[in-house]
């Protein structure tokens, strides 16, 4: 077994009493797209939160790296700097700049040096601008580069999002909800481009719809939380077919149907 | 709401010959009309005293309308710029006081027979220049620098900044920090070898000023349009997401919050010479509150909106404190709220409202909706 990119040990973050995620162990290996699914108030995004570094775990361990002597403990970094490490998120709620152009957007969140006096003086070459333009298609939005993103439909900021997050190339996506608001149609293709990620980043996609999931997981693993811990963790059927993941989640919600 | 970074190449090009056209104006025009008896000298004093004001105003935008950091503060980095260089004109007059000494009168009044050791250098322009850069730059910085790491935002932000220029002007005011106390410095004889009293001398600092205006306004234009911009943008409209993008936002923010002191300083250092008195009631927290005004009238979040802002307001309220002096402050209130309500661009978003105004007129019979599609796309740069 190779070292995982991205170990989670005994983490434990609790918010005036409530506890948000306990003893939560979790390992991404690279180049895996993990699926997590859970009900509502399983600590899903707390747990993004802490990889992160919007919120800091009150006790446990977050590593990155698949080399144990260089491995960053991303408890004593902050936002940007986890960033920089080569860890990218896309939120729930869709979060573009409403007031920048879709090109801005990309332009923004494009890797590379992020320095006040590197900003000042920044050339879009035109490699980058070529990347750009890929990008704008892949997510589709190639004719509205020029409209301003607070002017886009719900699915299509969702879409921005994620070409803003394939322009900052980072090791490790975290995709919060990607296909929330979005058509059957649009969701498949965001399953699709998910899926042509994976191999060459490591992913963790947060979803309700289990249509959505069964699309991405494939093969792959699917982690349950349940109360900030992780339920059980298997493939897509095994998961399904699990006695208490029927109890909390699968059976009880409409979405268990589907 | 981001103004020239999304203009268009042709109406960019238009903005800047409007801008050229304005410049000469107050550059050029202006001057030779005074040196030909066509403006009075007190007019061209005023002129010079509502530009020094635009300073003060591009700085608030910079802050308030491109990063969204309301500083009430700024009032604090004009006056300081306006008390490095008063340190200078004040050893300038010599031995020309009221007391007939080598040191400022205010000092003999207090009773010192030789000059405070901090006062010593400030007899040179050059360092004096320095000084007004470096004091309001470093405060900047310090202060800047423990707001933004401890993550003070919003409402907070603006209250810490008020506290700041509060405290500042009540040590101003006392005697012993040996700055002129309340009264301040004032009675100016000589700038660098001319005398005040002559107009051709005021004319001059009249221009300094006109130009510091303009250039502070292509730095900014500039800053709006590199890659710095867009940050410092997105940063107003959702710092979260920037931060999740790997920018540092408190050093972008501290960037911004020491230019834009500098910025002030210049025209706080400009101001002094040309008004004759600087004092401490400058930096008290009202005049920053004024500041934002000028801002919102002009046009928040724009290039010119400022510098227009500063200007209009300030010569309504040269003519209005003499002709209605007790309804000065009700007009101005007034003004703030009608802009809220019904101009919420500012003024300089009036052309544009006429002009979709005038296209709705024109294109009611058979297009109702027609306006609304030139406010769509906003072209892109970089």
């Amino acid at each position: 077994m190779p070292h995982p990119l991205l170990s989670v040990e005994d983490v434990s973050k609790t918010y005036d009493g409530f506890k948000a995620i306990t003893n939560l162990n979790f390992y991404l290996y690279e180049g895996e797209l993990r699926t997590v699914i859970g009900p509502n108030g399983a600590g899903k995004s707390t747990f993004f939160d802490l990889i992160t570094g919007r919120a800091k775990p009150d006790t446990g361990k977050l590593d990155f790296g698949t080399d144990p002597q260089t491995s960053q403990d991303l408890t004593l970094l902050n936002e940007y700097e986890i960033n920089r490490l080569g860890i990218g998120r896309k939120f729930q709620t869709p979060s573009v700049y409403t007031e920048h152009s879709v090109w801005d957007n990309l332009v923004l969140s494009l890797k590379g040096p992020r320095g006040v006096f590197a900003s000042l003086f920044h050339r879009l070459s035109s490699t980058d601008r070529d990347r750009l333009d890929d990008i704008l298609r892949t997510v589709r939005l190639d004719a509205k580069r020029h409209w301003k993103a607070g002017l886009l439909a719900h699915g299509e900021k969702q879409w921005l999002e994620i070409g803003m997050l394939l322009a900052q190339d980072p090791k490790v996506l975290l995709v919060d909800e990607p296909a929330a608001g979005m058509t059957d149609d649009e969701t498949d293709r965001t399953g699709d481009l998910l899926l042509s990620l994976a191999g060459r980043h490591s992913l963790i996609v947060i979803e309700h719809d289990m249509a959505f999931v069964k699309q991405i997981a494939r093969n792959g693993v699917v982690t349950v939380l349940h109360q900030g811990t992780v339920l059980c963790e298997g493939k897509f059927d095994e998961v399904q077919s699990d006695t208490k993941v029927r109890e909390v989640y699968l059976g009880r919600g409409k979405h268990g149907t589907r | 709401m981001t103004g020239a970074s999304q203009a268009s190449p042709r109406r960019s090009r238009i903005e800047l010959t409007v801008v050229a056209i304005i410049a000469v104006i107050l550059i050029v025009v202006l001057p030779v009309l005074n040196a030909q008896g066509a403006i009075s000298n007190f007019t061209l004093g005023l002129w010079g005293k509502y530009l020094c004001y635009a300073l003060l105003a591009i700085s608030v935008d910079l802050l308030w309308g491109y990063t969204g950091l309301l500083s009430l503060g700024q009032a604090l980095f004009f006056t300081l710029g306006g008390y490095m260089h008063g340190m200078y004109l004040m050893r300038m007059i010599g031995e020309l006081g009221q007391y007939k000494k080598p040191i400022p009168d205010f000092l003999v009044f207090l009773g010192w027979e030789r000059l405070p050791a901090f006062w010593e250098p400030f007899s040179s322009f050059s360092f004096a220049v320095v000084m007004v850069f470096l004091v309001p730059g470093l405060l900047a910085y310090v202060f800047g620098y423990l707001a933004f790491r401890s993550r003070i935002k919003g409402v907070y932000f603006s209250i810490l900044t008020q506290a700041l220029t509060y405290a500042a002007s009540i040590m101003f005011f006392r005697n012993n920090l040996l700055m002129g106390g309340n009264n301040g410095f004032t009675d100016f004889k000589f700038i660098l070898g001319h005398s005040l009293a002559e107009p051709a001398t005021m004319r001059g600092l009249y221009i300094a000023t006109a130009i510091a205006v303009v250039l502070a306004f292509l730095f900014c234009r500039w800053l709006s349009r590199t890659k710095f911009g867009l940050v410092q943008q997105a940063i107003r409209d959702g710092e979260n997401r920037v931060l999740f993008s790997g920018y540092a936002t408190m050093h972008f923010k501290l960037f911004v919050f020491v230019v834009a002191a500098l910025i002030a300083a210049v025209g706080g250092a400009l101001y002094t010479p040309q008004v004759g008195i600087i004092n401490p009631g400058e930096m008290q927290a009202d005049k920053s509150l004024e500041a934002v005004v000028w801002v919102a009238v002009g046009g928040r979040g724009t290039l010119l909106g400022p510098i227009l802002g500063a200007v209009s307001i300030n010569a309504l309220k040269s003519w209005a404190t003499r002709a209605y002096p007790d309804l000065w402050l009700v007009i101005l209130g007034g003004l703030f709220v009608l802009v809220v309500l019904f101009l919420p661009g500012g003024l300089v978003s009036i052309p544009a409202r006429l002009k979709a105004l005038w296209g709705k007129v024109r294109r009611s019979p058979e297009k109702p909706a027609a306006a609304a599609s030139d406010t769509q796309p906003a072209s892109a740069k970089t």
